[in-house]
Protein backbone atom coordinates (compact mmCIF):
# COMPACT_ATOMS: atom_id res chain seq x y z
CA UNK A 1 0.00 0.00 0.00
CA UNK A 2 2.41 2.18 0.91
CA UNK A 3 4.42 1.64 -2.54
CA UNK A 4 1.40 2.42 -4.15
CA UNK A 5 0.91 5.89 -2.60
CA UNK A 6 4.61 6.38 -3.20
CA UNK A 7 4.34 5.57 -6.94
CA UNK A 8 0.97 7.39 -7.36
CA UNK A 9 2.90 10.90 -5.60
CA UNK A 10 6.25 9.88 -7.35
CA UNK A 11 4.71 10.29 -11.05
CA UNK A 12 3.52 14.06 -9.35
CA UNK A 13 7.25 14.50 -9.37
CA UNK A 14 7.83 13.06 -12.42
CA UNK A 15 6.17 15.22 -14.69
CA UNK A 16 4.73 18.14 -12.50
CA UNK A 17 3.63 20.31 -15.64
CA UNK A 18 1.06 17.55 -17.24
CA UNK A 19 -0.08 16.72 -13.77
CA UNK A 20 -1.11 20.25 -12.98
CA UNK A 21 -2.57 20.65 -16.02
CA UNK A 22 -4.45 16.97 -15.65
CA UNK A 23 -5.95 18.51 -11.87
CA UNK A 24 -6.72 22.16 -13.13
CA UNK A 25 -8.67 21.08 -16.22
CA UNK A 26 -10.75 18.50 -14.05
CA UNK A 27 -11.15 21.47 -11.26
CA UNK A 28 -12.44 24.10 -14.48
CA UNK A 29 -14.58 21.25 -15.60
CA UNK A 30 -16.16 20.62 -11.87
CA UNK A 31 -16.28 24.49 -11.07
CA UNK A 32 -18.51 24.53 -14.29
CA UNK A 33 -20.63 22.13 -13.34
CA UNK A 34 -20.72 23.39 -10.02
CA UNK A 35 -21.73 26.61 -11.04
CA UNK A 36 -24.55 25.24 -12.69
CA UNK A 37 -25.68 23.08 -9.50
CA UNK A 38 -25.38 26.27 -7.67
CA UNK A 39 -27.70 27.96 -9.74
CA UNK A 40 -29.92 25.00 -9.83
CA UNK A 41 -30.17 24.69 -6.11
CA UNK A 42 -30.62 28.61 -5.62
CA UNK A 43 -33.21 28.43 -8.61
CA UNK A 44 -34.78 25.21 -6.95
CA UNK A 45 -35.05 26.88 -3.59
CA UNK A 46 -36.72 30.41 -5.23
CA UNK A 47 -38.83 28.05 -6.81
CA UNK A 48 -39.99 26.46 -3.82
CA UNK A 49 -40.27 30.17 -2.21
CA UNK A 50 -43.01 30.64 -5.25
CA UNK A 51 -44.64 27.75 -5.08
CA UNK A 52 -45.47 27.84 -1.04
CA UNK A 53 -48.00 30.54 -2.53
CA UNK A 54 -50.17 28.73 -5.54
CA UNK A 55 -53.19 28.57 -4.10
CA UNK A 56 -56.89 28.04 -5.34
CA UNK A 57 -59.48 30.58 -4.74
CA UNK A 58 -62.87 29.79 -5.32
CA UNK A 59 -65.33 32.45 -5.67
CA UNK A 60 -69.03 31.50 -3.73
CA UNK A 61 -72.62 32.52 -5.26
CA UNK A 62 -74.07 35.22 -3.14
CA UNK A 63 -76.49 33.81 -0.55
CA UNK A 64 -75.08 30.28 -0.06
CA UNK A 65 -76.54 29.03 3.32
CA UNK A 66 -73.67 29.36 6.23
CA UNK A 67 -74.55 24.81 6.86
CA UNK A 68 -73.52 24.36 3.11
CA UNK A 69 -70.81 27.01 3.58
CA UNK A 70 -69.19 24.15 6.91
CA UNK A 71 -70.30 21.38 4.90
CA UNK A 72 -68.48 22.12 1.40
CA UNK A 73 -65.46 23.61 3.72
CA UNK A 74 -65.25 20.20 5.05
CA UNK A 75 -65.49 18.16 2.03
CA UNK A 76 -62.55 20.25 0.50
CA UNK A 77 -60.28 20.21 3.45
CA UNK A 78 -60.38 15.81 2.64
CA UNK A 79 -59.14 16.47 -0.79
CA UNK A 80 -55.63 14.22 -0.40
CA UNK A 81 -54.15 17.56 -2.48
CA UNK A 82 -55.35 20.00 0.22
CA UNK A 83 -53.39 22.04 3.13
CA UNK A 84 -55.74 23.58 4.62
CA UNK A 85 -58.68 25.52 3.51
CA UNK A 86 -60.14 29.27 4.64
CA UNK A 87 -63.43 30.27 4.20
CA UNK A 88 -63.13 34.45 3.58
CA UNK A 89 -66.53 36.15 4.08
CA UNK A 90 -68.26 39.05 2.16
CA UNK A 91 -67.19 41.36 5.00
CA UNK A 92 -63.57 39.89 5.33
CA UNK A 93 -63.08 40.51 1.78
CA UNK A 94 -63.64 44.05 2.23
CA UNK A 95 -61.87 44.47 5.02
CA UNK A 96 -58.93 42.92 3.84
CA UNK A 97 -59.52 45.51 0.39
CA UNK A 98 -59.62 48.60 2.82
CA UNK A 99 -56.57 47.33 4.41
CA UNK A 100 -54.37 46.06 1.50
CA UNK A 101 -56.01 48.33 -1.62
CA UNK A 102 -55.25 51.85 0.57
CA UNK A 103 -55.54 54.11 -2.75
CA UNK A 104 -59.67 52.52 -2.96
CA UNK A 105 -60.19 52.91 0.65
CA UNK A 106 -62.60 55.91 0.32
CA UNK A 107 -64.12 54.40 -2.65
CA UNK A 108 -64.77 51.11 -0.10
CA UNK A 109 -65.92 53.41 2.37
CA UNK A 110 -68.68 55.33 0.83
CA UNK A 111 -70.10 51.95 -0.76
CA UNK A 112 -73.68 50.73 0.34
CA UNK A 113 -73.47 47.45 -1.04
CA UNK A 114 -70.74 44.97 -0.23
CA UNK A 115 -69.57 43.91 -4.21
CA UNK A 116 -66.71 41.45 -2.77
CA UNK A 117 -67.98 37.57 -3.14
CA UNK A 118 -67.02 35.83 -0.06
CA UNK A 119 -64.79 32.84 -1.47
CA UNK A 120 -62.57 29.55 0.10
CA UNK A 121 -58.82 29.90 0.10
CA UNK A 122 -57.69 26.54 -0.95
CA UNK A 123 -53.89 26.24 -0.29
CA UNK A 124 -52.20 22.86 -1.93
CA UNK A 125 -49.96 20.34 -0.07
CA UNK A 126 -46.16 20.06 -1.17
CA UNK A 127 -46.02 17.46 -3.96
CA UNK A 128 -49.50 18.91 -5.52
CA UNK A 129 -47.96 22.54 -5.94
CA UNK A 130 -48.43 21.79 -9.80
CA UNK A 131 -50.52 22.95 -12.75
CA UNK A 132 -51.88 19.24 -12.88
CA UNK A 133 -53.09 18.89 -9.30
CA UNK A 134 -54.33 22.33 -9.12
CA UNK A 135 -56.72 21.91 -12.27
CA UNK A 136 -57.43 18.30 -11.04
CA UNK A 137 -58.38 20.64 -7.74
CA UNK A 138 -60.42 23.13 -9.76
CA UNK A 139 -62.68 20.61 -11.46
CA UNK A 140 -63.37 18.86 -8.34
CA UNK A 141 -64.53 22.54 -6.97
CA UNK A 142 -66.49 23.00 -10.06
CA UNK A 143 -68.74 20.32 -9.06
CA UNK A 144 -70.21 22.69 -6.62
CA UNK A 145 -73.05 24.39 -7.71
CA UNK A 146 -72.58 27.07 -5.36
CA UNK A 147 -69.57 28.26 -6.90
CA UNK A 148 -69.38 30.58 -9.18
CA UNK A 149 -65.52 31.18 -10.49
CA UNK A 150 -62.25 29.69 -9.69
CA UNK A 151 -58.90 31.45 -10.25
CA UNK A 152 -55.75 29.37 -9.49
CA UNK A 153 -53.23 31.53 -11.94
CA UNK A 154 -53.29 28.43 -14.12
CA UNK A 155 -50.90 29.82 -16.81
CA UNK A 156 -48.09 31.08 -13.85
CA UNK A 157 -47.96 27.72 -12.21
CA UNK A 158 -47.65 26.01 -15.69
CA UNK A 159 -44.72 28.03 -16.54
CA UNK A 160 -43.36 27.34 -13.23
CA UNK A 161 -43.38 23.88 -13.85
CA UNK A 162 -41.52 24.32 -17.23
CA UNK A 163 -39.27 26.29 -16.28
CA UNK A 164 -38.03 24.06 -13.47
CA UNK A 165 -38.05 21.13 -15.61
CA UNK A 166 -35.84 23.03 -18.07
CA UNK A 167 -33.50 23.65 -15.35
CA UNK A 168 -33.63 20.42 -14.60
CA UNK A 169 -32.98 19.04 -18.18
CA UNK A 170 -30.29 21.94 -18.93
CA UNK A 171 -28.35 20.86 -15.66
CA UNK A 172 -28.09 17.14 -16.88
CA UNK A 173 -26.75 17.73 -20.52
CA UNK A 174 -24.13 20.75 -19.40
CA UNK A 175 -23.29 18.49 -16.47
CA UNK A 176 -22.55 15.57 -18.05
CA UNK A 177 -20.96 17.42 -20.99
CA UNK A 178 -18.41 18.55 -19.22
CA UNK A 179 -18.03 15.36 -17.09
CA UNK A 180 -17.53 13.49 -20.42
CA UNK A 181 -14.88 16.04 -20.86
CA UNK A 182 -13.03 15.74 -17.61
CA UNK A 183 -12.91 11.98 -18.19
CA UNK A 184 -11.20 12.45 -21.69
CA UNK A 185 -8.70 15.06 -20.40
CA UNK A 186 -8.09 13.18 -17.67
CA UNK A 187 -7.50 9.71 -19.85
CA UNK A 188 -5.60 11.54 -22.36
CA UNK A 189 -3.32 12.74 -19.14
CA UNK A 190 -2.79 9.46 -17.71
CA UNK A 191 -2.15 8.06 -21.32
CA UNK A 192 0.70 10.39 -21.71
CA UNK A 193 1.52 9.51 -18.18
CA UNK A 194 1.53 5.74 -19.13
CA UNK A 195 3.55 6.32 -22.62
CA UNK A 196 6.21 8.20 -20.69
CA UNK A 197 6.58 5.37 -18.08
CA UNK A 198 5.89 2.41 -20.80
CA UNK A 199 9.50 1.12 -20.54
CA UNK A 200 9.02 0.26 -17.27
CA UNK A 201 5.72 -0.99 -17.23
CA UNK A 202 7.02 -3.33 -20.06
CA UNK A 203 9.71 -4.33 -17.54
CA UNK A 204 6.95 -4.58 -14.81
CA UNK A 205 4.82 -6.92 -16.59
CA UNK A 206 8.41 -9.04 -18.24
CA UNK A 207 9.53 -9.46 -14.05
CA UNK A 208 5.72 -10.95 -13.34
CA UNK A 209 3.97 -8.10 -11.58
CA UNK A 210 0.35 -8.18 -11.62
CA UNK A 211 -1.78 -6.11 -14.12
CA UNK A 212 -3.41 -5.09 -10.69
CA UNK A 213 -0.30 -4.39 -9.39
CA UNK A 214 0.40 -2.19 -12.43
CA UNK A 215 -2.63 -0.55 -12.66
CA UNK A 216 -2.90 0.13 -8.80
CA UNK A 217 -0.74 3.60 -9.17
CA UNK A 218 -2.45 5.10 -12.11
CA UNK A 219 -5.75 4.52 -10.67
CA UNK A 220 -4.60 6.20 -7.85
CA UNK A 221 -2.79 8.78 -9.74
CA UNK A 222 -6.23 9.73 -11.33
CA UNK A 223 -8.41 9.42 -8.35
CA UNK A 224 -5.81 12.26 -6.50
CA UNK A 225 -5.77 14.10 -9.25
CA UNK A 226 -9.69 14.07 -9.15
CA UNK A 227 -9.53 14.66 -5.43
CA UNK A 228 -7.51 17.42 -6.29
CA UNK A 229 -9.47 18.70 -8.99
CA UNK A 230 -12.32 18.46 -6.83
CA UNK A 231 -11.37 20.58 -4.36
CA UNK A 232 -9.84 23.45 -6.19
CA UNK A 233 -13.64 23.50 -7.95
CA UNK A 234 -14.81 24.04 -4.58
CA UNK A 235 -12.35 26.47 -3.76
CA UNK A 236 -13.47 28.56 -7.55
CA UNK A 237 -17.19 27.35 -6.93
CA UNK A 238 -16.59 29.56 -3.43
CA UNK A 239 -15.03 32.40 -5.05
CA UNK A 240 -17.61 32.47 -8.23
CA UNK A 241 -20.17 32.69 -5.24
CA UNK A 242 -18.95 35.19 -3.13
CA UNK A 243 -18.55 37.30 -5.67
CA UNK A 244 -21.99 36.99 -7.55
CA UNK A 245 -23.69 37.58 -3.87
CA UNK A 246 -21.31 40.48 -3.22
CA UNK A 247 -22.07 42.12 -6.39
CA UNK A 248 -24.75 44.13 -7.32
CA UNK A 249 -26.35 41.09 -9.11
CA UNK A 250 -26.37 39.56 -6.02
CA UNK A 251 -29.49 41.49 -4.86
CA UNK A 252 -31.57 38.59 -5.19
CA UNK A 253 -31.17 37.83 -1.62
CA UNK A 254 -31.40 34.43 0.05
CA UNK A 255 -28.65 33.16 -1.97
CA UNK A 256 -27.08 29.85 -0.43
CA UNK A 257 -23.64 27.72 -0.90
CA UNK A 258 -23.75 24.23 -0.97
CA UNK A 259 -24.17 21.98 2.05
CA UNK A 260 -21.27 20.36 3.29
CA UNK A 261 -22.72 16.71 1.82
CA UNK A 262 -23.02 18.43 -1.57
CA UNK A 263 -19.77 19.45 -0.99
CA UNK A 264 -18.65 16.04 -0.78
CA UNK A 265 -20.52 14.98 -3.07
CA UNK A 266 -19.16 17.17 -6.21
CA UNK A 267 -15.42 16.40 -4.34
CA UNK A 268 -16.28 13.04 -4.67
CA UNK A 269 -17.59 13.50 -8.24
CA UNK A 270 -13.72 14.55 -9.19
CA UNK A 271 -12.62 11.46 -8.13
CA UNK A 272 -14.71 8.79 -9.44
CA UNK A 273 -13.76 11.13 -12.87
CA UNK A 274 -10.49 10.73 -12.06
CA UNK A 275 -10.87 6.70 -11.68
CA UNK A 276 -12.70 6.15 -14.47
CA UNK A 277 -10.75 7.93 -16.94
CA UNK A 278 -7.37 6.35 -15.86
CA UNK A 279 -9.13 3.39 -15.54
CA UNK A 280 -10.47 3.32 -19.15
CA UNK A 281 -6.38 4.45 -20.37
CA UNK A 282 -5.14 1.55 -18.42
CA UNK A 283 -7.10 -0.98 -19.47
CA UNK A 284 -6.82 0.09 -22.66
CA UNK A 285 -3.14 0.35 -22.62
CA UNK A 286 -2.24 -3.34 -20.71
CA UNK A 287 -4.62 -5.07 -23.21
CA UNK A 288 -2.28 -3.52 -26.08
CA UNK A 289 0.80 -4.51 -24.59
CA UNK B 1 10.46 -28.03 -17.78
CA UNK B 2 9.66 -26.73 -21.14
CA UNK B 3 7.60 -28.85 -23.93
CA UNK B 4 6.76 -27.73 -26.93
CA UNK B 5 5.19 -30.01 -28.85
CA UNK B 6 3.87 -29.42 -32.90
CA UNK B 7 3.78 -26.07 -32.00
CA UNK B 8 2.26 -24.03 -34.99
CA UNK B 9 2.32 -19.78 -34.75
CA UNK B 10 1.17 -17.78 -37.03
CA UNK B 11 0.64 -13.57 -37.06
CA UNK B 12 -2.39 -11.61 -38.15
CA UNK B 13 -0.65 -10.85 -41.91
CA UNK B 14 -0.71 -14.49 -42.43
CA UNK B 15 2.88 -15.27 -41.95
CA UNK B 16 3.85 -18.46 -40.25
CA UNK B 17 6.54 -17.53 -37.76
CA UNK B 18 6.90 -21.07 -36.32
CA UNK B 19 6.06 -24.51 -38.43
CA UNK B 20 5.08 -27.75 -36.59
CA UNK B 21 7.88 -27.37 -33.50
CA UNK B 22 8.82 -30.01 -31.27
CA UNK B 23 11.46 -29.99 -28.80
CA UNK B 24 11.96 -30.80 -24.82
CA UNK B 25 14.12 -29.23 -22.15
CA UNK B 26 15.03 -30.94 -18.99
CA UNK B 27 15.88 -29.65 -15.70
CA UNK B 28 19.97 -28.43 -15.55
CA UNK B 29 20.20 -28.07 -19.11
CA UNK B 30 21.68 -25.42 -21.52
CA UNK B 31 20.44 -24.94 -24.39
CA UNK B 32 21.50 -22.68 -27.74
CA UNK B 33 18.48 -21.45 -30.12
CA UNK B 34 20.20 -20.42 -33.08
CA UNK B 35 19.32 -19.49 -36.83
CA UNK B 36 19.50 -16.43 -38.93
CA UNK B 37 17.22 -13.52 -37.63
CA UNK B 38 13.43 -14.15 -38.80
CA UNK B 39 14.06 -18.00 -38.05
CA UNK B 40 11.45 -18.00 -35.12
CA UNK B 41 13.97 -17.66 -31.89
CA UNK B 42 12.46 -14.73 -30.62
CA UNK B 43 9.15 -16.25 -31.38
CA UNK B 44 10.00 -19.57 -29.46
CA UNK B 45 11.18 -16.71 -26.45
CA UNK B 46 8.34 -15.04 -26.52
CA UNK B 47 6.14 -17.81 -26.28
CA UNK B 48 8.24 -18.95 -23.36
CA UNK B 49 7.10 -16.20 -21.61
CA UNK B 50 3.65 -16.10 -22.42
CA UNK B 51 3.78 -12.71 -24.38
CA UNK B 52 2.07 -14.91 -26.98
CA UNK B 53 0.23 -17.88 -27.61
CA UNK B 54 0.36 -20.96 -30.12
CA UNK B 55 -1.57 -20.74 -33.10
CA UNK B 56 -1.66 -24.45 -32.50
CA UNK B 57 0.35 -27.04 -30.57
CA UNK B 58 1.17 -27.50 -26.63
CA UNK B 59 3.69 -25.22 -25.14
CA UNK B 60 4.07 -26.33 -21.16
CA UNK B 61 6.56 -24.29 -19.47
CA UNK B 62 7.44 -25.06 -15.73
CA UNK B 63 3.75 -26.52 -15.34
CA UNK B 64 2.11 -23.80 -16.79
CA UNK B 65 -0.05 -24.43 -20.43
CA UNK B 66 0.79 -20.92 -22.26
CA UNK B 67 -1.39 -22.47 -24.83
CA UNK B 68 -4.24 -21.72 -22.28
CA UNK B 69 -3.10 -19.75 -19.77
CA UNK B 70 -5.15 -17.16 -18.29
CA UNK B 71 -4.52 -13.36 -17.92
CA UNK B 72 -3.69 -13.71 -14.53
CA UNK B 73 -1.90 -16.65 -14.44
CA UNK B 74 0.81 -14.95 -16.65
CA UNK B 75 2.95 -13.11 -13.52
CA UNK B 76 2.53 -16.51 -11.59
CA UNK B 77 4.55 -18.38 -15.05
CA UNK B 78 6.63 -14.70 -15.40
CA UNK B 79 8.16 -15.11 -11.78
CA UNK B 80 9.34 -18.53 -12.13
CA UNK B 81 11.67 -17.47 -15.28
CA UNK B 82 14.45 -14.94 -15.79
CA UNK B 83 14.60 -13.27 -19.05
CA UNK B 84 17.57 -10.97 -20.51
CA UNK B 85 17.27 -9.42 -23.80
CA UNK B 86 19.57 -7.89 -26.25
CA UNK B 87 19.33 -4.43 -25.29
CA UNK B 88 19.28 -4.74 -21.58
CA UNK B 89 16.13 -3.05 -20.58
CA UNK B 90 17.22 -1.28 -17.59
CA UNK B 91 15.82 1.94 -15.99
CA UNK B 92 18.16 4.75 -17.12
CA UNK B 93 17.09 6.62 -13.72
CA UNK B 94 17.61 4.05 -11.18
CA UNK B 95 21.08 2.78 -10.02
CA UNK B 96 21.97 -1.10 -10.22
CA UNK B 97 20.47 -2.23 -7.43
CA UNK B 98 17.42 0.09 -7.79
CA UNK B 99 16.98 -1.67 -10.87
CA UNK B 100 17.63 -5.48 -9.58
CA UNK B 101 15.45 -4.09 -6.57
CA UNK B 102 12.54 -3.09 -8.90
CA UNK B 103 11.56 -6.79 -9.80
CA UNK B 104 11.21 -7.46 -6.34
CA UNK B 105 9.26 -4.55 -5.23
CA UNK B 106 6.65 -5.02 -7.86
CA UNK B 107 6.22 -8.62 -7.18
CA UNK B 108 5.71 -7.92 -3.90
CA UNK B 109 8.92 -9.26 -2.10
CA UNK B 110 8.84 -8.29 1.69
CA UNK B 111 10.66 -4.83 1.81
CA UNK B 112 13.49 -5.57 4.42
CA UNK B 113 14.51 -8.73 2.69
CA UNK B 114 15.09 -6.45 -0.54
CA UNK B 115 18.57 -5.10 -0.17
CA UNK B 116 19.96 -8.19 0.90
CA UNK B 117 18.60 -10.06 -1.72
CA UNK B 118 19.44 -7.61 -4.30
CA UNK B 119 23.15 -7.49 -2.66
CA UNK B 120 23.59 -11.36 -3.14
CA UNK B 121 22.65 -11.33 -6.65
CA UNK B 122 24.99 -8.43 -7.22
CA UNK B 123 27.81 -9.85 -6.32
CA UNK B 124 26.71 -13.30 -8.10
CA UNK B 125 27.20 -11.56 -11.34
CA UNK B 126 30.73 -9.35 -10.13
CA UNK B 127 28.70 -6.05 -9.76
CA UNK B 128 28.53 -5.29 -6.00
CA UNK B 129 31.12 -2.26 -6.48
CA UNK B 130 28.90 -0.61 -8.64
CA UNK B 131 25.82 -1.22 -7.22
CA UNK B 132 25.11 2.41 -7.13
CA UNK B 133 26.32 3.36 -10.58
CA UNK B 134 23.49 4.31 -13.46
CA UNK B 135 23.35 2.57 -16.33
CA UNK B 136 24.71 5.36 -18.65
CA UNK B 137 27.94 5.10 -15.99
CA UNK B 138 28.25 1.41 -16.65
CA UNK B 139 29.82 -0.61 -19.59
CA UNK B 140 27.66 -2.82 -22.19
CA UNK B 141 28.62 -6.17 -20.83
CA UNK B 142 28.22 -4.41 -16.91
CA UNK B 143 24.36 -3.58 -18.20
CA UNK B 144 23.94 -6.74 -19.13
CA UNK B 145 25.01 -7.90 -15.78
CA UNK B 146 22.91 -5.92 -14.26
CA UNK B 147 19.75 -7.09 -16.05
CA UNK B 148 20.70 -10.72 -15.46
CA UNK B 149 21.28 -10.27 -12.13
CA UNK B 150 17.71 -8.78 -11.96
CA UNK B 151 16.21 -11.67 -13.94
CA UNK B 152 17.73 -14.19 -11.04
CA UNK B 153 17.06 -11.96 -7.82
CA UNK B 154 13.85 -14.05 -7.79
CA UNK B 155 15.45 -17.26 -8.36
CA UNK B 156 13.78 -18.55 -11.07
CA UNK B 157 13.83 -21.95 -12.62
CA UNK B 158 14.59 -21.13 -16.18
CA UNK B 159 16.35 -17.88 -17.35
CA UNK B 160 15.46 -17.01 -20.78
CA UNK B 161 18.47 -14.78 -22.65
CA UNK B 162 17.46 -13.35 -26.17
CA UNK B 163 20.33 -12.03 -27.79
CA UNK B 164 22.16 -11.70 -24.46
CA UNK B 165 25.80 -11.28 -26.57
CA UNK B 166 24.14 -9.26 -29.32
CA UNK B 167 25.38 -5.64 -28.13
CA UNK B 168 28.62 -6.90 -26.56
CA UNK B 169 32.71 -7.09 -28.17
CA UNK B 170 34.11 -9.98 -27.59
CA UNK B 171 35.43 -10.33 -23.95
CA UNK B 172 32.22 -8.67 -22.85
CA UNK B 173 30.99 -11.77 -24.54
CA UNK B 174 32.78 -14.08 -23.28
CA UNK B 175 32.01 -12.67 -19.18
CA UNK B 176 28.27 -12.63 -19.87
CA UNK B 177 28.27 -16.15 -21.61
CA UNK B 178 30.60 -17.49 -18.38
CA UNK B 179 28.04 -16.26 -15.93
CA UNK B 180 25.33 -17.78 -17.70
CA UNK B 181 27.12 -21.47 -17.55
CA UNK B 182 27.77 -20.24 -14.04
CA UNK B 183 24.51 -19.67 -13.62
CA UNK B 184 23.13 -22.89 -15.21
CA UNK B 185 25.80 -25.35 -12.99
CA UNK B 186 23.68 -23.89 -10.23
CA UNK B 187 21.13 -25.81 -11.30
CA UNK B 188 18.67 -22.76 -13.75
CA UNK B 189 17.61 -24.12 -17.07
CA UNK B 190 18.89 -21.58 -19.22
CA UNK B 191 18.06 -21.38 -23.21
CA UNK B 192 19.74 -18.71 -24.99
CA UNK B 193 18.65 -17.36 -28.43
CA UNK B 194 21.99 -16.09 -30.63
CA UNK B 195 23.44 -16.45 -33.87
CA UNK B 196 27.44 -15.72 -32.63
CA UNK B 197 28.48 -19.60 -33.83
CA UNK B 198 31.55 -18.84 -32.76
CA UNK B 199 30.13 -19.09 -29.03
CA UNK B 200 27.55 -21.98 -29.82
CA UNK B 201 30.77 -23.97 -31.12
CA UNK B 202 32.98 -23.39 -27.83
CA UNK B 203 30.45 -25.09 -25.51
CA UNK B 204 29.15 -28.50 -24.80
CA UNK B 205 25.54 -27.37 -25.03
CA UNK B 206 22.96 -28.51 -26.84
CA UNK B 207 22.03 -26.50 -29.40
CA UNK B 208 18.75 -26.27 -31.52
CA UNK B 209 18.33 -24.83 -35.12
CA UNK B 210 15.54 -23.57 -36.70
CA UNK B 211 15.28 -21.88 -40.12
CA UNK B 212 12.00 -20.66 -41.66
CA UNK B 213 9.86 -21.16 -38.26
CA UNK B 214 10.90 -24.71 -38.49
CA UNK B 215 13.56 -27.16 -36.31
CA UNK B 216 16.25 -28.44 -38.77
CA UNK B 217 18.49 -29.48 -36.39
CA UNK B 218 18.52 -30.85 -32.49
CA UNK B 219 21.74 -31.98 -31.07
CA UNK B 220 20.58 -34.30 -28.37
CA UNK B 221 18.79 -36.51 -31.15
CA UNK B 222 21.77 -37.56 -32.64
CA UNK B 223 21.74 -36.28 -36.54
CA UNK B 224 24.48 -34.62 -38.29
CA UNK B 225 24.96 -30.90 -37.96
CA UNK B 226 23.16 -28.66 -41.00
CA UNK B 227 25.62 -26.72 -43.16
CA UNK B 228 24.81 -23.98 -40.90
CA UNK B 229 26.87 -25.52 -38.67
CA UNK B 230 29.89 -27.97 -40.41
Amino acid sequence: MRQLFREALLSFRRAPLLSGLSVTTIAFSLFTVGLFLLVAINLRMALQGLEERVEIVAFVLRGTPPETITLASQDIAAFPEIQDVEYVTEEQALGRARKELVEFRDAYRDLSVNPLPASFEIRLKEGYRNAVSAERVAKRLEGFSFIEDIRYGRDWVERLDKLRNLAGIVGLVIGAAFAAVAVVIIGVTIRLTILQRAREISIMRLVGATNRFIRGPFLLEGAVKGLFGGLLSLVLCYAGFRLFRDSNLGTLGGLVFFRPDQMGMLVLFGVALGLFGSLVSVGRHLRNV
Amino acid sequence: MIRFHNVFKSFPNGALALKDVTFHVSKGEFVFLTGHSGAGKSTIMRLLFAEQRPTQGEVRVSGFAVSSIGTTEIPRLRRRLGVVFQDFRLLEDRTAAENVAFALEVTGARRDTIPARVMRVLTQVGLAAKARAHPRELSGGEQQRVAIARALVNDPAILLADEPTGNLDERATRGVFQLLREINAGGTVVVMATHDLDLVRQAPFRTIELRDGAVVYDSTEDQQPDEALP
